[in-house]
């Protein structure tokens, strides 16, 4: 692959999904868009970046995007953030009026496992009713998949435990059906969080985790910005145990004895 | 140190089951069958028993309901690791007494994160 091929697919994942590709992750362009690149009878990646290159790409760099964005996912992945949600869901469910909605926002949520882990634990603590989950992510196929909440032998035995997965889910034909309960509480929808977030409304709990690194400096300031304007002032964001808001932004602080964790500061009304 | 016995009638998923397990620190011995992982147990009660369900002399099943009734309800904890992936398979196993199930074929992540459910992993982020 020409260095002119790599600027170009970089590039465009940078503008399209905030994604730095450093020349060391050159070697995985291969991997991904091989496929993309049999179904298009492209014999190479100079031969995928000139077709990107040329007028009327729209579709093609949306699929290369989607390719590029790393959808690994698995349920109650980490475990932390979820025992640390269940101690903390009740007194934010208690906090609010007993009709009102308790919306939890999963961010660049893939194929939908922790939104589904998230009602999972709001099952287990009986607030499913009142749960609102909503999933976005950039990519269309996964979001396909989260909403289909279909899940492969493996898939279901990554982090589940056995219980949750008699629970919640019903065999079909070899693979695993998340129920009709769970399902009701959880909502997704295509979305970039590079992208004005204002008509997602407000939420109660963040997690969005495992997504910052993918991006520079300045993209995770504004992110994180964003996120903050979306958190209720007693809220919780949850962040991948790598990455932190240090240096980024003042508007989140981190809770003692947490990792990854983060209550919102809240900043004084201007007096006068 | 945690001490784990694999209970299988195939070698190979013996072999690969220590491998993986050692790696993980424990200190593992192996059963053919359920008779030898009773003979096993009552030599030394071990942490946790991975556990296949078709083997000969005594199958996995039989050997679940026996422990819970001789060695009590929560030790050894047992993940029963096996072919057999039909539901009502798996709700006979947790109502026999296992806390876990893993179903075949298997990998390295997917029985890690069975020991973290059970709390056997150590906690990476102490």
């Amino acid at each position: 692959m020409s260095g002119a091929a790599f600027e170009t697919i970089a590039s465009l994942v940078r503008t399209r999904a905030g994604i730095v590709l450093g020349a060391d992750k050159a070697y995985m362009l291969d991997t991904r868009l091989g496929g993309l690149m049999r179904e298009l009878s492209l014999a190479s990646l100079d031969a995928l970046a000139a077709k990107l290159r040329a007028p009327g790409s729209e579709r093609l760099a949306a699929a290369v995007t989607e390719a590029l964005t790393t959808n690994e996912s698995f349920f109650f992945r980490d475990g932390k953030p979820f025992e640390h949600l269940k101690r903390v869901l009740p007194r934010i469910a208690a906090a609010r009026g007993p009709a009102q909605k308790l919306r939890i926002f999963s961010a660049a949520c893939s194929t939908g496992q922790e939104a589904y882990s998230i009602a999972m634990v709001a099952e287990q603590l009986g607030l499913l009713p009142r749960l609102e989950v909503l999933g976005t992510d950039l990519s269309q196929e996964v979001v396909r998949r989260a909403r289909e909440g279909v899940y492969s032998q493996f898939e279901v035995q990554r982090g589940l435990p056995v219980q949750m997965l008699v629970k919640h889910f019903k065999q079909e034909a070899g693979q695993w059906r998340v129920s009709p309960a769970l399902r009701a509480g959880v909502r997704f929808e295509t979305g970039n969080l590079l992208a004005d977030l204002r008509h997602l409304g407000n939420f109660d709990v963040i997690f969005c985790r495992n997504v910052l690194i993918y991006f520079d400096a300045p993209t995770k300031s504004r992110v994180l910005s964003a996120l903050a304007d979306r958190l209720a002032p007693d809220g919780v964001l949850y962040l991948g145990g790598a990455e932190t808001v240090l240096g980024l932004t003042e508007r989140f602080t981190i809770i003692e004895g947490e990792r990854g964790v983060y209550a919102p500061v809240v900043r004084m009304a201007a007096a006068g | 140190m945690l001490d784990c016995l694999v209970v299988d009638d195939s070698r190979t998923v013996r072999r690969a089951a220590r491998r993986m397990l050692e790696a993980r620190g424990f200190a593992v011995r192996e059963a053919e069958d359920g008779q030898q992982a009773l003979d096993a147990c009552r030599a030394a009660l071990p942490k946790l028993v991975l556990l296949d369900w078709n083997m000969p002399v005594m199958d996995g099943i039989t050997f679940l309901r026996h422990a819970r009734k001789e060695f009590g309800p929560d030790e050894p904890q047992i993940m029963l690791c096996t072919t057999e992936s039909d539901f009502s398979r798996i709700v006979t196993a947790l109502e026999s007494g296992a806390q876990e199930y893993i179903m075949k074929p298997f990998d390295d992540e997917i029985l890690a994160g069975k020991l973290e459910v059970l709390g056997l992993l150590p906690d990476e982020a102490a």
